[in-house]
């Protein structure tokens, strides 16, 4: 924070103030990146604003329709970076109808002459088109990195216009990730011009089609600062040996699938490209790894801390014999393929873990499941991971006091996210709901930011939840509660929720009501399936002018009851966008 | 409902009274060209019924499996050359629902929920696609043209916006003070577990991965492992489809492998095959109306195997399940009889 000046008396304090120079302030200031920080230096004095609003270079916007472009420009002259995240985060799950907003272009056509110099874009859940991509390209003369992450609306034609047009001395990160794209071949990664030497980060693991190697190898090659580079699956074990061995600075590596044959001699090649790569801190891809190549990375793993397999359908003794030679890893992402005796070797293997998730995989498996996760999993990683204070772990069955004994090894959980896949599943042994186990995270781990639950839950849970959640801010709920009293008590009682989102509930508007006060602090709220009607929506939207209340119609559905409810606050006022089916009240 | 027809299995088919004719119709279009394909005459028109009877669930059946649709004659000509036409008519409502969801593309609706939520659960919004890579796009086409809650069968072969109603109105099968497992019609939830459909698609483009049968091959694009479940049997076991030229190499193969479950119902659970049987034993056995062997199609469809030319077969089958003939409603004596008769 800015250093405080002495106080004398009022009248040299008035002096002192009116004196100091704003050029030394904002350059104070500069040093605060927080923004939440800064959002409290804007908030002292009309002075500070003023210098805060000047100095800062990045803004963060977690709702893009909480705030106007204009708005935005004028309040902040000198950005130079920019985060927007768009749709509501059930859009991931495909809660929200394609074509719902969240579109970039009006905000780049704004940008475009308010912040000419903007160097880095990285937007989350929007959509963004060619067109707009190429508008990017064209319109920014500084450009330097781009990062989309779960977005949708392009091709790898917008792509191609990106690497085509991006100054050639600049663009240093192309970040794609995870997202609805249409992958029309892997051709846009040979349109990097040929003096093109500044990439610094490159991420297409999930794109789908093949690339040209010689063109990527060739690039790889000539740009010395890449620090981060993430293949998808057609890049062969033979082709990643070669990319190794010009990028043995590598902080990053995503590997693709990891599978090819290899003879004898191209595997001792692969071996050594990995001894090389003693800088890495990330590994992921490996998603046809076998036991069989697994071993030539044991020697780029040493200084790993984030390991990522949630590709990779491991078996939990290659787990179990990767896992020491990662001494230092402090993230770690796994499928369930591991099963409960994969995750006894991370309870063994990993006493520094700080955080773990447990994808399944095959979340849409019916029938009988031969594998997966239990609780004894869980508590075994609890066991030997004392630090653990981020999990995310889907599993089919659970008890409660499994949940007890894993919040006991581990009570400074921030992020607990349990997924019970089935709705409603009770304790496996006691066949009771799962509300004690929910309770004692709440009760146990004060620190507790972010929350998941599952299971078969009652209001009982969101009673302790209210009681005794005092930092928690974001909550996701499904299929659990059993009357309106359940989210009455996590909106009278969580004074820093910031997003709720709940779905298939049995809450209805004396629930949503309950939350009138609430709303304008929390940044937004999600409320499908549940009991509330248009009638309750038009009473909220009434009654808080300043709320954006909106209601997704889906077809067919009856006039009163209010499927898909998206409530948030906003400064810019009703969405001028809003399609057809989005009703704001 | 009426029961289904006994069919004849020289060839002459009746169509039950069913309710779901729509579904009929189209599935039947489908099959029609498969039908086309097929070099046996016998059995042509049975093939391509499927019966389904909302509610009703086969009394054997594991507590929580997808249960098959129903499927009609089978038509591997096997070494005796003699067809064995069974039908088979279970199907419990949601997974009627559930097959009901599946179009061309594998996407899946939602059926089925206790009281508290069923407007919108009703609506079953088409949303999965289990694998491809237009996941988001593809996917949305559908969302947006969700029907009324209260449809009739939806005909879900046809690709433009179907209406993604499940038929199932029954059993409010989770429940929540009920039993804790599962009931076996399990309703396939919108967006549940809350996964992104590219790791869906990440799973589903990777051959799966052989657990037991351990290969030297790591990944190479020419294996295609299926599970083969059989009825009765404890475990599982993985077959590489394209170790197989043809049906009877299959059938040979998996007659050997699951030997060791259908002589008497043996408690060692040794290795299959090789130790004395005589594959006559063993035909007889799994010919004899004992076990029929069904497969899950890309479209979740549980189909007889045998109808389709080998290479389709082999391009649509996701699982193999090997089922017990006493499953079969209305499976005739008379119709076993025809088969000992013939061997």
């Amino acid at each position: 924070m800015a250093s405080k000046r002495q106080k004398d008396s009022p009248e040299e304090e008035k002096k002192q103030a009116s004196s100091f120079p704003d050029e030394v302030l904002e350059c104070v200031l500069g040093f605060v990146k927080s923004h939440r920080d800064r959002s409290s230096v804007s908030l002292v004095c009309k002075d500070w604003y003023n210098a805060e609003r000047w100095s800062r270079t990045h803004v963060f916007i977690g709702n893009c329709y909480s705030v106007s472009p204009e708005i935005l420009v004028r309040r902040f002259p000198n950005i130079r970076s920019v985060t927007l995240k768009g749709k509501p985060r059930f859009s991931d799950f495909n809660l929200v109808p394609l074509n719902w907003g969240a579109d970039i272009h009006a905000w780049l056509v704004v940008f475009a002459s308010a912040y000419s110099f903007l160097e880095e874009l990285r937007l989350k859940r929007m959509t963004i088109t060619d067109e707009s991509l190429e508008f990017l390209a064209k319109s920014f003369p500084n450009f330097k990195a781009l990062s989309l992450v779960s977005c949708d609306g392009f091709s790898t034609d917008g792509l191609k216009a990106i690497v085509a047009h991006c100054n050639y001395r600049n663009l240093t990160e192309l970040d794609i990730l995870e997202n609805g794209i249409d992958d029309l071949g892997g051709s846009w990664l040979s349109c990097f011009p040929e003096n093109f030497t500044s990439l610094e980060v490159l991420n297409f693991a999930s794109l789908n089609s093949e690339v040209n190697f010689d063109a990527l190898e060739r690039l790889v090659a000539r740009c010395k600062s890449l620090k981060v580079l993430k293949v998808n699956k057609n890049v062969t074990l033979e082709q990643l040996q070669r990319l190794l061995v010009h990028t043995s600075q590598l902080t990053e590596l995503g590997t693709g699938s990891f599978s090819q044959e290899l003879t004898l001699r191209e595997y001792s090649e692969l071996e050594s490209a990995f001894s090389n790569c003693k800088n890495l801190y990330t590994l992921s891809g490996l998603s046809e790894a076998t036991s069989l190549y697994l071993p030539a990375l044991y020697p780029a793993c040493v200084n790993l801390t984030f390991l990522n397999l949630s590709d990779a359908a491991l078996q939990s003794a290659e787990l179990a014999k990767l896992l020491p030679h990662c001494p230092h890893l402090r993230r770690l992402w796994v499928l369930d393929t591991v099963e409960d005796k994969g995750l006894e070797a991370v309870g063994s293997s990993c006493p520094l873990l700080e955080e773990l998730r447990v994808f399944p995989a095959e979340p849409f498996e019916q029938d009988v499941v031969i594998g997966g996760v239990t609780e004894s999993g869980f508590v075994a990683v609890s066991q030997g991971c004392r630090k653990l204070h981020y999990v995310l772990y889907f599993c089919r069955r659970m008890t409660n006091s499994a949940v007890a004994a894993v919040v006991k090894n581990c009570p400074d959980f921030t992020h607990f996210r349990l997924c019970i896949m089935n709705p409603w599943e009770p304790d496996y042994l006691t066949k009771e709901p799962m509300d004690e186990a929910f309770g004692v995270v709440v009760k146990t781990c004060t620190k507790l930011q972010r929350l998941a639950v599952s299971g078969l839950l009652t209001d009982l849970t969101f009673e302790y939840i209210g009681k005794y959640a005092k930092n928690l801010e974001t909550l996701s709920v499904a299929f659990a509660g059993s009357s309106d009293r359940g989210m009455q008590c996590v909106l009278a009682g969580c004074p820093k929720l910031r997003k709720l989102e709940i779905r298939d509930c049995p809450f209805g508007n004396a629930a949503l009501l309950s939350g009138l006060e609430r709303y304008e602090s929390m940044r937004s709220l999600w409320m499908s399936a549940c009991h509330v009607t248009m009638n309750g929506c038009r009473l909220l939207a009434r009654e808080m002018p300043r709320l954006n209340v909106e209601v997704i119609k889906e077809d067919g559905s009856d006039d009163t009851h209010a499927e898909k409810v998206y409530v948030y606050r906003s400064v810019a006022g009703p969405r001028r966008d809003a399609p057809p089916f989005v009703l704001t009240l | 409902m009426s029961r289904p027809l006994e069919h004849d299995y020289i060839g002459l088919s009746e169509v039950s009274s069913m309710e779901d004719s729509e579904k009929i119709s189209s599935s039947s279009s489908t099959v029609s060209t498969e039908e086309e394909e097929k070099k046996n005459a016998l059995n042509l028109k049975e093939t391509e019924l499927r019966l389904g009877l909302p509610g009703s669930e086969s009394p054997e059946r594991k507590a929580d499996a997808r249960v098959g649709i129903s499927l009609l004659g089978r038509t591997v000509e096997d070494k005796n050359g003699y067809s064995l036409s069974v039908l088979k008519n279970f199907v419990s409502g949601a997974k009627r629902g559930f097959s009901d969801a599946i179009d061309d593309s594998g996407k899946w609706v939602f059926s089925g929920a206790p009281s508290g939520s069923e407007v919108d659960l009703g609506k079953g919004a088409v949303l999965f696609s289990p694998r491809g890579g237009n996941g988001g796009k593809s996917l949305a086409v559908l969302e947006n043209s969700n029907q009324q809650p209260a449809s009739a069968v939806p005909a879900l072969k046809d690709f433009v916006p179907p209406s993604p109603k499940p038929v199932q109105d029954k059993k409010p099968q989770i429940s929540a003070a009920n039993d804790h497992v599962a009931p076996a019609a399990k309703a396939q939830v919108v967006g549940w577990p809350p996964i992104r459909s590219f790791r869906k698609n990440t799973m589903a483009t990777n051959p799966a991965k052989n657990n037991d049968d351990a290969e030297g091959k790591s990944g190479s694009a020419g294996c295609l492992y299926v599970k083969v479940s059989m009825d009765g049997a404890p475990y599982l076991r993985k077959v590489d489809l394209k170790t197989y030229g043809s049906y009877t190499e299959l059938s040979a193969a998996l007659e050997k492998m699951f030997s060791c479950f259908t002589i008497g119902q043996c408690g060692s659970h040794g290795v299959p095959g090789r130790d004395g049987l005589s594959a006559s034993r063993l035909m007889d056995l799994l010919h004899g109306s004992e076990y029929v062997l069904t497969y899950e199609d890309k479209d979740g469809d549980w189909m007889l195997v045998g109808d389709v030319p080998w290479q389709m077969f082999t391009d649509s089958c996701r699982r193999l399940r090997i089922m017990k003939g006493s499953e079969a409603i209305g499976l005739a004596p008379r119709a076993m009889e025809k088969c000992k008769s013939r061997n």
